[in-house]
Protein backbone atom coordinates (compact mmCIF):
# COMPACT_ATOMS: atom_id res chain seq x y z
CA UNK A 1 0.00 0.00 0.00
CA UNK A 2 3.00 2.52 0.79
CA UNK A 3 4.03 2.74 -2.08
CA UNK A 4 6.33 6.04 -3.53
CA UNK A 5 6.15 8.31 -6.21
CA UNK A 6 8.88 9.02 -9.15
CA UNK A 7 9.74 12.32 -8.03
CA UNK A 8 12.27 14.02 -10.28
CA UNK A 9 13.81 17.28 -10.12
CA UNK A 10 14.28 19.77 -12.87
CA UNK A 11 15.40 23.12 -12.62
CA UNK A 12 14.56 23.14 -9.56
CA UNK A 13 11.09 22.04 -9.57
CA UNK A 14 10.16 18.88 -8.45
CA UNK A 15 8.41 16.58 -10.67
CA UNK A 16 5.46 13.58 -10.08
CA UNK A 17 6.64 11.88 -13.82
CA UNK A 18 4.11 9.46 -12.25
CA UNK A 19 1.33 12.15 -13.28
CA UNK A 20 2.88 13.87 -15.80
CA UNK A 21 3.24 10.35 -17.76
CA UNK A 22 -0.51 9.88 -17.21
CA UNK A 23 -1.85 13.03 -18.18
CA UNK A 24 -0.56 13.19 -21.44
CA UNK A 25 -1.66 9.27 -21.92
CA UNK A 26 -4.87 10.67 -20.36
CA UNK A 27 -4.23 13.61 -23.22
CA UNK A 28 -3.55 11.62 -25.90
CA UNK A 29 -6.69 9.30 -25.55
CA UNK A 30 -8.87 12.10 -25.12
CA UNK A 31 -7.24 13.52 -28.51
CA UNK A 32 -7.52 10.56 -30.31
CA UNK A 33 -11.23 9.61 -29.67
CA UNK A 34 -12.32 13.27 -30.69
CA UNK A 35 -9.81 13.92 -33.78
CA UNK A 36 -10.62 10.15 -35.41
CA UNK A 37 -14.30 11.28 -34.64
CA UNK A 38 -14.68 14.26 -36.33
CA UNK A 39 -12.67 12.73 -39.75
CA UNK A 40 -15.15 12.92 -42.41
CA UNK A 41 -18.34 14.81 -40.98
CA UNK A 42 -21.01 14.88 -42.58
CA UNK A 43 -24.27 17.18 -42.23
CA UNK A 44 -26.09 14.07 -41.93
CA UNK A 45 -24.12 12.77 -38.70
CA UNK A 46 -23.00 8.98 -38.90
CA UNK A 47 -21.43 6.87 -36.43
CA UNK A 48 -18.64 8.42 -34.14
CA UNK A 49 -20.14 11.67 -35.20
CA UNK A 50 -23.28 11.35 -33.24
CA UNK A 51 -21.62 10.33 -30.18
CA UNK A 52 -19.39 13.59 -30.46
CA UNK A 53 -22.27 15.76 -31.44
CA UNK A 54 -24.19 13.99 -28.74
CA UNK A 55 -21.59 14.58 -25.82
CA UNK A 56 -21.70 18.38 -27.18
CA UNK A 57 -25.19 18.93 -26.51
CA UNK A 58 -24.95 17.00 -23.42
CA UNK A 59 -22.47 19.98 -22.35
CA UNK A 60 -24.54 22.48 -23.62
CA UNK A 61 -27.76 21.24 -21.91
CA UNK A 62 -25.44 21.73 -18.68
CA UNK A 63 -24.41 25.27 -19.43
CA UNK A 64 -27.93 25.84 -20.31
CA UNK A 65 -29.59 25.49 -17.50
CA UNK A 66 -26.67 27.37 -15.38
CA UNK A 67 -27.01 30.79 -17.53
CA UNK A 68 -27.68 32.20 -20.49
CA UNK A 69 -26.44 30.64 -24.05
CA UNK A 70 -25.26 34.76 -25.09
CA UNK A 71 -23.50 34.56 -21.95
CA UNK A 72 -22.06 30.49 -21.60
CA UNK A 73 -21.04 29.43 -25.14
CA UNK A 74 -17.64 30.33 -24.61
CA UNK A 75 -17.25 27.80 -22.00
CA UNK A 76 -18.81 24.95 -24.37
CA UNK A 77 -15.03 23.99 -25.16
CA UNK A 78 -13.59 24.09 -22.26
CA UNK A 79 -17.19 22.03 -21.06
CA UNK A 80 -16.35 19.61 -23.41
CA UNK A 81 -12.54 19.57 -22.95
CA UNK A 82 -13.18 19.17 -19.16
CA UNK A 83 -15.75 16.79 -19.06
CA UNK A 84 -14.04 14.40 -21.42
CA UNK A 85 -10.75 14.60 -19.96
CA UNK A 86 -11.67 14.28 -16.47
CA UNK A 87 -13.60 11.09 -17.46
CA UNK A 88 -11.24 9.05 -19.60
CA UNK A 89 -8.37 10.12 -16.50
CA UNK A 90 -11.07 8.21 -13.62
CA UNK A 91 -10.92 5.37 -16.10
CA UNK A 92 -7.29 4.93 -16.84
CA UNK A 93 -6.61 3.71 -13.13
CA UNK A 94 -9.26 1.17 -13.24
CA UNK A 95 -8.35 -2.05 -15.32
CA UNK A 96 -4.84 -1.93 -13.63
CA UNK A 97 -2.45 -0.41 -11.52
CA UNK A 98 1.88 -0.46 -12.55
CA UNK A 99 4.39 -0.05 -9.61
CA UNK A 100 8.15 0.00 -10.78
CA UNK A 101 10.48 -0.44 -7.85
CA UNK A 102 8.07 0.24 -5.35
CA UNK A 103 7.09 3.49 -7.27
CA UNK A 104 3.48 4.10 -8.82
CA UNK A 105 3.54 4.07 -12.34
CA UNK A 106 -0.16 3.96 -13.69
CA UNK A 107 -2.90 5.21 -12.27
CA UNK A 108 -5.63 7.83 -12.93
CA UNK A 109 -4.02 11.38 -12.78
CA UNK A 110 -7.37 12.45 -11.10
CA UNK A 111 -6.01 10.16 -8.08
CA UNK A 112 -3.88 12.61 -7.10
CA UNK A 113 -4.86 15.73 -5.14
CA UNK A 114 -2.41 18.03 -6.81
CA UNK A 115 -3.98 17.54 -10.10
CA UNK A 116 -7.43 17.91 -9.37
CA UNK A 117 -6.81 21.24 -6.73
CA UNK A 118 -5.29 22.15 -10.12
CA UNK A 119 -7.87 21.79 -11.81
CA UNK A 120 -10.23 22.81 -9.60
CA UNK A 121 -8.29 26.56 -8.93
CA UNK A 122 -7.62 26.93 -12.89
CA UNK A 123 -11.38 26.91 -13.29
CA UNK A 124 -12.29 29.72 -9.77
CA UNK A 125 -9.62 31.65 -10.93
CA UNK A 126 -11.51 31.19 -14.42
CA UNK A 127 -14.79 32.29 -12.67
CA UNK A 128 -13.26 35.46 -11.01
CA UNK A 129 -11.64 36.64 -14.45
CA UNK A 130 -14.65 36.00 -16.53
CA UNK A 131 -16.84 37.91 -13.37
CA UNK A 132 -13.96 40.90 -13.85
CA UNK A 133 -14.40 40.78 -17.23
CA UNK A 134 -18.16 40.75 -18.20
CA UNK A 135 -19.15 42.79 -15.06
CA UNK A 136 -16.77 45.43 -14.81
CA UNK A 137 -15.13 46.16 -11.51
CA UNK A 138 -17.84 47.59 -10.11
CA UNK A 139 -20.51 44.75 -10.94
CA UNK A 140 -17.86 42.01 -9.92
CA UNK A 141 -17.11 43.76 -6.53
CA UNK A 142 -21.04 44.37 -5.10
CA UNK A 143 -21.30 40.69 -5.80
CA UNK A 144 -19.40 40.27 -2.83
CA UNK A 145 -21.43 42.71 -1.22
CA UNK A 146 -24.76 40.39 -1.90
CA UNK A 147 -27.33 39.25 -0.61
CA UNK A 148 -26.44 41.06 2.98
CA UNK A 149 -23.14 42.92 2.96
CA UNK A 150 -22.37 41.77 6.17
CA UNK A 151 -22.27 37.86 4.84
CA UNK A 152 -19.06 39.53 3.08
CA UNK A 153 -16.56 37.32 5.02
CA UNK A 154 -18.73 34.39 3.96
CA UNK A 155 -18.69 35.03 0.81
CA UNK A 156 -14.50 35.11 0.92
CA UNK A 157 -14.43 31.61 3.08
CA UNK A 158 -16.97 30.13 -0.22
CA UNK A 159 -14.63 30.93 -2.81
CA UNK A 160 -12.00 28.66 -1.29
CA UNK A 161 -14.13 25.98 -0.15
CA UNK A 162 -15.89 26.25 -3.72
CA UNK A 163 -12.18 25.27 -4.76
CA UNK A 164 -10.95 22.86 -2.42
CA UNK A 165 -14.60 20.83 -2.26
CA UNK A 166 -14.36 20.99 -6.12
CA UNK A 167 -10.69 19.79 -6.60
CA UNK A 168 -11.31 17.32 -3.29
CA UNK A 169 -14.48 16.00 -4.10
CA UNK A 170 -13.02 14.20 -7.94
CA UNK A 171 -9.61 13.33 -6.31
CA UNK A 172 -11.02 11.18 -3.01
CA UNK A 173 -13.69 9.30 -5.33
CA UNK A 174 -11.05 8.34 -7.35
CA UNK A 175 -8.32 7.94 -5.20
CA UNK A 176 -10.50 5.70 -2.93
CA UNK A 177 -12.14 3.75 -5.63
CA UNK A 178 -8.14 3.00 -6.60
CA UNK A 179 -6.99 2.25 -2.84
CA UNK A 180 -10.16 -0.56 -2.37
CA UNK A 181 -9.34 -1.83 -6.01
CA UNK A 182 -5.67 -2.31 -4.86
CA UNK A 183 -6.61 -4.04 -1.86
CA UNK A 184 -8.71 -6.39 -3.43
CA UNK A 185 -6.11 -7.25 -6.18
CA UNK A 186 -3.14 -7.71 -3.16
CA UNK A 187 -6.00 -9.73 -2.14
CA UNK A 188 -6.46 -11.80 -5.16
CA UNK A 189 -2.70 -12.00 -5.68
CA UNK A 190 -1.97 -14.02 -2.03
CA UNK A 191 -3.69 -17.13 -2.95
CA UNK A 192 -6.14 -18.89 -5.23
CA UNK A 193 -8.88 -18.54 -1.91
CA UNK A 194 -7.83 -14.87 -1.97
CA UNK A 195 -8.21 -14.70 -5.58
CA UNK A 196 -11.62 -17.10 -5.48
CA UNK A 197 -13.21 -14.48 -2.97
CA UNK A 198 -11.86 -11.35 -4.68
CA UNK A 199 -12.75 -11.93 -7.70
CA UNK A 200 -16.83 -10.93 -7.24
CA UNK A 201 -16.27 -7.92 -4.97
CA UNK A 202 -12.87 -6.70 -7.63
CA UNK A 203 -15.94 -7.02 -10.16
CA UNK A 204 -18.68 -5.38 -8.65
CA UNK A 205 -16.20 -2.98 -7.34
CA UNK A 206 -14.77 -2.06 -10.94
CA UNK A 207 -18.24 -1.51 -12.16
CA UNK A 208 -19.18 1.01 -9.17
CA UNK A 209 -15.72 2.80 -10.09
CA UNK A 210 -17.17 3.60 -13.24
CA UNK A 211 -19.90 4.75 -12.64
CA UNK A 212 -18.32 6.81 -10.13
CA UNK A 213 -15.93 8.31 -12.81
CA UNK A 214 -18.84 9.25 -14.90
CA UNK A 215 -20.72 10.68 -12.29
CA UNK A 216 -17.77 12.70 -11.07
CA UNK A 217 -17.19 13.85 -14.65
CA UNK A 218 -20.51 14.89 -14.51
CA UNK A 219 -20.74 17.11 -11.27
CA UNK A 220 -17.08 18.61 -11.94
CA UNK A 221 -18.57 19.89 -15.54
CA UNK A 222 -21.73 20.84 -13.74
CA UNK A 223 -20.20 22.78 -10.60
CA UNK A 224 -18.01 24.17 -12.95
CA UNK A 225 -20.34 25.99 -14.98
CA UNK A 226 -22.63 26.90 -11.71
CA UNK A 227 -19.45 28.63 -10.45
CA UNK A 228 -18.70 30.57 -13.58
CA UNK A 229 -22.41 31.45 -13.61
CA UNK A 230 -22.53 32.64 -10.18
CA UNK A 231 -19.19 35.23 -11.35
CA UNK A 232 -21.15 35.61 -14.92
CA UNK A 233 -25.06 35.90 -14.96
CA UNK A 234 -26.84 39.06 -13.59
CA UNK A 235 -29.60 37.32 -11.93
CA UNK A 236 -27.72 35.94 -9.23
CA UNK B 1 2.47 1.77 8.14
CA UNK B 2 3.19 5.90 7.09
CA UNK B 3 -0.26 7.82 6.13
CA UNK B 4 2.14 10.60 4.44
CA UNK B 5 0.92 10.15 1.74
CA UNK B 6 -2.77 10.62 2.28
CA UNK B 7 -1.54 13.93 3.26
CA UNK B 8 -2.78 16.30 1.16
CA UNK B 9 -0.06 17.63 -1.61
CA UNK B 10 2.54 15.96 0.44
CA UNK B 11 4.01 12.91 -2.25
CA UNK B 12 6.97 12.78 0.19
CA UNK B 13 8.55 15.92 1.15
CA UNK B 14 8.33 17.52 -2.25
CA UNK B 15 5.42 20.19 -3.33
CA UNK B 16 5.38 19.08 -6.46
CA UNK B 17 4.79 22.48 -8.55
CA UNK B 18 6.30 20.67 -11.66
CA UNK B 19 2.60 18.44 -11.58
CA UNK B 20 0.32 21.89 -10.94
CA UNK B 21 2.51 23.33 -14.15
CA UNK B 22 2.37 19.85 -16.09
CA UNK B 23 -1.40 19.50 -15.14
CA UNK B 24 -2.32 23.07 -16.74
CA UNK B 25 0.15 23.29 -19.36
CA UNK B 26 -1.29 19.49 -20.78
CA UNK B 27 -4.95 20.31 -20.06
CA UNK B 28 -4.85 23.80 -22.06
CA UNK B 29 -2.54 22.18 -24.74
CA UNK B 30 -5.26 19.76 -24.94
CA UNK B 31 -7.87 22.06 -25.22
CA UNK B 32 -6.20 24.34 -27.63
CA UNK B 33 -5.74 21.69 -30.01
CA UNK B 34 -9.26 19.89 -29.50
CA UNK B 35 -10.53 23.46 -30.12
CA UNK B 36 -8.81 23.55 -33.38
CA UNK B 37 -8.98 20.02 -34.89
CA UNK B 38 -12.56 18.79 -33.30
CA UNK B 39 -14.83 20.69 -31.58
CA UNK B 40 -14.15 23.65 -34.08
CA UNK B 41 -15.05 21.72 -37.53
CA UNK B 42 -17.74 20.11 -34.96
CA UNK B 43 -19.17 22.92 -34.12
CA UNK B 44 -18.74 24.75 -37.62
CA UNK B 45 -20.72 21.46 -38.99
CA UNK B 46 -23.77 21.75 -36.31
CA UNK B 47 -24.01 25.40 -36.66
CA UNK B 48 -23.98 24.68 -40.76
CA UNK B 49 -27.09 21.67 -40.12
CA UNK B 50 -28.69 24.57 -37.94
CA UNK B 51 -28.51 26.83 -41.02
CA UNK B 52 -29.51 24.63 -43.04
CA UNK B 53 -32.72 23.45 -41.06
CA UNK B 54 -33.50 27.23 -40.72
CA UNK B 55 -33.26 27.96 -44.35
CA UNK B 56 -35.17 24.88 -45.10
CA UNK B 57 -38.13 25.87 -42.91
CA UNK B 58 -38.34 29.28 -44.06
CA UNK B 59 -38.54 27.89 -47.89
CA UNK B 60 -40.68 25.98 -46.67
CA UNK B 61 -42.72 28.65 -45.29
CA UNK B 62 -42.13 30.73 -48.34
CA UNK B 63 -43.83 28.16 -50.60
CA UNK B 64 -46.78 27.54 -48.24
CA UNK B 65 -47.43 30.81 -48.68
CA UNK B 66 -46.83 30.90 -52.26
CA UNK B 67 -49.17 28.16 -52.93
CA UNK B 68 -52.03 29.76 -50.31
CA UNK B 69 -51.73 33.15 -52.49
CA UNK B 70 -51.81 30.66 -56.01
CA UNK B 71 -55.01 28.79 -54.35
CA UNK B 72 -56.72 31.92 -53.52
CA UNK B 73 -55.68 33.57 -56.98
CA UNK B 74 -57.17 30.63 -59.03
CA UNK B 75 -60.24 30.81 -56.53
CA UNK B 76 -60.95 34.18 -57.64
CA UNK B 77 -60.20 33.31 -61.10
CA UNK B 78 -62.55 30.35 -60.75
CA UNK B 79 -65.35 31.87 -58.96
CA UNK B 80 -65.13 35.15 -62.20
CA UNK B 81 -65.55 32.28 -64.59
CA UNK B 82 -68.41 30.91 -63.09
CA UNK B 83 -70.16 34.45 -62.97
CA UNK B 84 -69.07 35.13 -66.45
CA UNK B 85 -70.57 31.83 -67.74
CA UNK B 86 -73.69 32.79 -65.60
CA UNK B 87 -74.11 35.79 -67.19
CA UNK B 88 -73.71 34.74 -70.44
CA UNK B 89 -76.11 31.91 -70.35
CA UNK B 90 -78.53 34.73 -68.94
CA UNK B 91 -77.77 36.67 -71.86
CA UNK B 92 -77.98 34.06 -74.34
CA UNK B 93 -81.66 33.62 -72.29
CA UNK B 94 -82.66 37.30 -72.63
CA UNK B 95 -81.32 37.25 -76.24
CA UNK B 96 -83.64 34.17 -76.89
CA UNK B 97 -86.24 35.34 -75.62
CA UNK B 98 -86.47 38.32 -77.42
CA UNK B 99 -85.73 36.60 -80.45
CA UNK B 100 -88.85 34.36 -80.19
CA UNK B 101 -90.96 37.36 -79.43
CA UNK B 102 -89.80 38.80 -82.50
CA UNK B 103 -90.27 35.13 -84.83
CA UNK B 104 -94.12 34.98 -83.16
CA UNK B 105 -94.55 38.83 -83.72
CA UNK B 106 -93.52 38.36 -87.24
CA UNK B 107 -95.23 34.94 -88.13
CA UNK B 108 -98.34 36.59 -86.49
CA UNK B 109 -98.06 39.58 -89.05
CA UNK B 110 -97.56 37.48 -91.66
CA UNK B 111 -100.41 35.15 -91.34
CA UNK B 112 -102.75 38.31 -90.49
CA UNK B 113 -101.07 39.95 -93.81
CA UNK B 114 -102.30 36.46 -95.84
CA UNK B 115 -105.25 36.20 -94.70
CA UNK B 116 -106.46 39.58 -95.65
CA UNK B 117 -104.51 39.17 -99.38
CA UNK B 118 -106.85 35.88 -99.53
CA UNK B 119 -109.55 37.70 -98.16
CA UNK B 120 -109.54 39.82 -100.74
CA UNK B 121 -108.24 38.01 -103.29
CA UNK B 122 -111.75 35.65 -102.94
CA UNK B 123 -113.90 38.26 -102.78
CA UNK B 124 -112.06 39.54 -105.54
CA UNK B 125 -113.08 35.76 -107.50
CA UNK B 126 -116.65 36.11 -106.18
CA UNK B 127 -116.85 39.83 -107.54
CA UNK B 128 -115.72 38.51 -111.09
CA UNK B 129 -117.57 35.44 -111.27
CA UNK B 130 -120.85 37.18 -110.31
CA UNK B 131 -119.91 39.75 -113.10
CA UNK B 132 -119.21 36.39 -115.52
CA UNK B 133 -122.67 34.96 -114.46
CA UNK B 134 -124.50 37.98 -114.91
CA UNK B 135 -122.94 38.61 -118.72
CA UNK B 136 -123.83 34.78 -119.37
CA UNK B 137 -127.87 35.27 -118.23
CA UNK B 138 -127.81 38.29 -120.77
CA UNK B 139 -126.44 36.37 -123.27
CA UNK B 140 -128.71 33.87 -122.65
CA UNK B 141 -131.69 35.73 -122.50
CA UNK B 142 -130.64 37.57 -125.34
CA UNK B 143 -130.30 33.93 -127.06
CA UNK B 144 -133.79 32.86 -125.86
CA UNK B 145 -135.11 36.34 -127.08
CA UNK B 146 -133.86 35.35 -129.78
CA UNK B 147 -135.23 32.15 -130.23
CA UNK B 148 -138.49 33.56 -128.94
CA UNK B 149 -138.69 35.71 -131.61
CA UNK B 150 -137.40 33.48 -134.27
CA UNK B 151 -139.55 30.69 -134.18
CA UNK B 152 -143.39 30.48 -134.54
CA UNK B 153 -144.32 28.80 -131.28
CA UNK B 154 -147.05 27.87 -129.16
CA UNK B 155 -147.54 29.77 -125.71
CA UNK B 156 -147.05 26.15 -124.12
CA UNK B 157 -144.20 25.92 -126.28
CA UNK B 158 -142.81 29.26 -125.14
CA UNK B 159 -143.36 28.39 -122.15
CA UNK B 160 -141.31 25.23 -122.12
CA UNK B 161 -138.58 27.16 -123.81
CA UNK B 162 -138.58 29.74 -121.31
CA UNK B 163 -138.46 27.13 -118.53
CA UNK B 164 -135.71 25.64 -120.52
CA UNK B 165 -133.41 28.38 -120.82
CA UNK B 166 -134.02 29.33 -117.37
CA UNK B 167 -132.86 25.95 -116.29
CA UNK B 168 -129.87 26.33 -118.79
CA UNK B 169 -128.82 30.07 -116.96
CA UNK B 170 -128.98 27.68 -113.47
CA UNK B 171 -126.88 25.31 -113.99
CA UNK B 172 -124.39 27.67 -115.91
CA UNK B 173 -124.27 29.57 -113.13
Amino acid sequence: MDHGAPMYQLFGIWFNLSNVMMLLVAALIVFLIAFIATRNMKLKPTGMQNFMEWIMDFVKGIIKSNMDWKDGGRFHVLGITLIMFIFVSNMLGLPFSIIVNGDVWWKSPTADPTVTMTLAAMIILLSHYYGLKLKGLKGYSSDFLKPMPFLFPLKIIEEFANTLTLGLRLYGNVYAGEILLSLLAGLAGASILGFASAILPMMAWQGFSIFIGTIQAFIFVMLTMVYLSHKVSEDH
Amino acid sequence: MSFDHLVLGATGEFLNIGDIIATLVIFLLLMALLKKFAWGPLMGIMQQREDLVASEIETAEKSRQESQQMLDEQRTLLKDARNQAQEIVENAKKQGEVSREEIVTTARSESARMKEQTVAEISNEREKAIAAVREEVVALSLLAATKVLEKEISEEDNRQLINETIAKAGEVQ
